[in-house]
């Protein structure tokens, strides 16, 4: 049994009886991520954002490109786990490398740690050379910042992933591409951090990560204190946009009717 | 056309201690793992290994042949972590050399041609610089940019995995992805390609279009014969991921009693043994 938030009365949109678990908002606020991109590439990583990828394709932005998750670009819109209903296009890895280098892609990673100015680690946790905890790897964090939009996925805010500094800088934030110079900056594009308890950016000064909404029943002084950093505010920080009566029925009925959603995002 | 066909053995005789070699495949996809094996029996090492790692890397790490591994990461594709990485990267002892993704195809891109190196964004602002002393940055000629100049990755030798091949090292791939193989051989000194089945260059296009040969017989010094040879790794379409085996692996590899289990019941032998082995529990 899923607990869930009662939306109320939601834009007009959403009917009273309709009630959206965080899970939901969650994968509507990473959707948004994506809006007015246009025609290039949504590269989500893990559950959630490949959720919020088709339901992007599948509300505000049609023209989004999206991988099958092997080797193919594909049409229409699919349930995760399921195989698409058509291919339009070939995306093997070296393909992937010039889609990412010529800047037509938006990433959606998920990092273990994420710093206030958006330098985010998926290597290692302690010292690079010697670490206490091993982690994949640099994998294309460090192509992906430096050449295209990138947003992050975080599944629980806590301090431990909010962190002052990251131990390893894989994807780069605006004060390490300040102090590399004008090309580590000319494409870095952080756009959209979204958590459990809140949407940010990195409108805050000098690029530091700002917050923008809570979700519902979330206030802002919870996601202070799981933030290991000073968090700049929005002039108005909101609430996160609850999903409309359309997209929690393309999430329920067409993109993840079996509902891994909700054992990858539980209520606090 | 000369005859490259030869056994596991006679491709590691041709290798020897300090080289460097390039695997192809990508994490646990279409690897060389009978090569690989065959490395493992043998009494090379202190190498240095550059690949989009998987299984390949774990086995050579936990066999202590490696003393330099150059990647941009290591994973078992279902298991994030490759199991022998993570302990080897936390004990410490083997040189560690990890680059963006792209950055390893690039310096690749650059042996293949013969460069000194290759302009790159990737890695500009990263740790990647950081803990990677060497690298250096270079200022374009025509412009403004500061670009990171990714070295060349020159290899001594390749080893890659493909479905068919003809006796002179023409091979060709048939799944969805070549990854990277081609360019692992142009990038190495001698390349060795192990193939599902060995037919006749007249036969290679009835497995698919001419863009399907991807490595061509002046990349190529030998051809081995190895069907089921990237098992337990994938090569579609002749077989998927032996995913039960590879959480054997997995589990075993977190474990030094199991491990030496696992070893003694599938590394011990030859590669005959090891695919009657793995055949019987299929």
């Amino acid at each position: 049994m899923t607990e869930v938030i009662e939306t109320g009365a939601n834009n007009g949109a959403a009917s009273p009886a309709e009630a959206a678990t965080l899970a939901e908002i969650c994968a509507v606020a990473c959707a948004r991520a994506w809006e007015g991109d246009g025609e290039i590439l949504a590269s989500p990583i893990t559950l959630i954002p490949s959720i919020a990828a088709r339901l992007a394709r599948a509300t505000t932005d049609p023209d989004l490109l999206l991988s099958d998750g092997e080797a193919s670009l594909a049409g229409g819109v699919w349930a995760v786990g399921d195989d698409p209903p058509e291919i339009e296009g070939w995306l093997p890895y070296r393909a992937v490398f010039d889609v990412c280098w010529a800047g037509k892609r938006h990433v959606m990673m998920g990092p273990v740690q994420l710093d206030r100015f958006g330098n985010a680690n998926i290597s290692a946790i302690g010292d690079f050379d010697r670490p206490e905890r091993a982690l994949l790897g640099m994998r294309g964090a460090p192509g992906n910042t430096v050449n295209h939009p990138t947003s992050y996925w975080v599944r629980k805010h806590r301090p431990r992933v909010f962190v002052d500094k990251v131990d390893v800088v894989c994807g780069i934030g605006y004060d390490r591409a300040a102090a590399a110079g004008p090309t580590a900056q000319e494409f870095l594009d952080l756009r959209r951090v979204v958590s459990d308890l809140a949407v940010l950016d990195f409108g805050g000064p000098d690029g530091a990560m700002r917050l923008v909404s809570t979700h519902p029943g979330v206030t802002v002084d919870e996601v202070v204190e799981a933030t290991g950093f000073e968090l700049a505010m929005a002039d108005e920080v909101v609430t996160t946009p609850l999903p409309t009566a359309e997209e929690l029925r393309l999430i329920r009925e067409v993109i993840d009717p079996k509902g891994l959603r909700e054992r990858e995002v539980k209520p606090r | 056309m000369a005859d490259k066909l030869m056994i596991e053995a006679d491709v590691v005789s041709r290798l020897s201690s300090g080289m460097t070699i390039g695997i192809g495949g990508w994490g646990s996809r279409r690897k060389p793992m009978s090569l690989v094996r065959a490395l493992l029996r043998s009494d090379v090492t202190d190498l240095t290994v550059v690949s989009y790692g998987g299984p390949d890397i774990g086995l050579l790490l936990a066999a202590g042949k490696i003393s330099h591994l150059v990647y941009g990461f290591v994973s078992l594709d279902s298991i994030p972590l490759e199991p022998h990485f993570r302990a080897a990267r936390e004990r410490g002892g083997v040189r560690f050399t990890e680059y963006d993704e792209g950055m390893l195809q690039w310096g690749l891109r650059a042996a293949a041609n013969r460069l000194p190196f290759l302009p790159i964004r990737a890695g500009l602002a990263s740790d990647v610089l950081r803990s990677n002393p060497d690298l250096r940055t270079v200022r374009s000629p025509y412009g403004e940019e500061e670009l990171l100049a990714m070295p060349a990755l020159r290899l001594d030798a390749a080893l890659v995995h493909m479905n068919r091949a003809d006796a002179a090292g023409n091979a060709q791939y048939l799944g969805i992805d070549p990854y990277f193989d081609d360019l692992f051989c142009q990038a190495a000194d001698r390349a060795y390609v192990s193939a599902e089945r060995i037919v006749p260059t007249g036969e290679l296009l009835a497995g698919g279009p001419p863009q399907s040969l991807l490595i061509q017989r002046w990349h190529t010094h030998g051809v081995v014969h190895a069907p089921n040879g990237a098992h337990f790794t994938s090569c579609e379409p002749d077989y998927g991921r032996d995913e039960p085996f590879q959480r054997e692996y997995a589990e075993a590899a977190a474990n030094p009693q199991a491990w030496e289990a696992f070893v003694s019941r599938y590394l011990s032998s030859d590669e005959k043994q090891y695919q009657e082995t793995v055949g019987a529990t299929a």
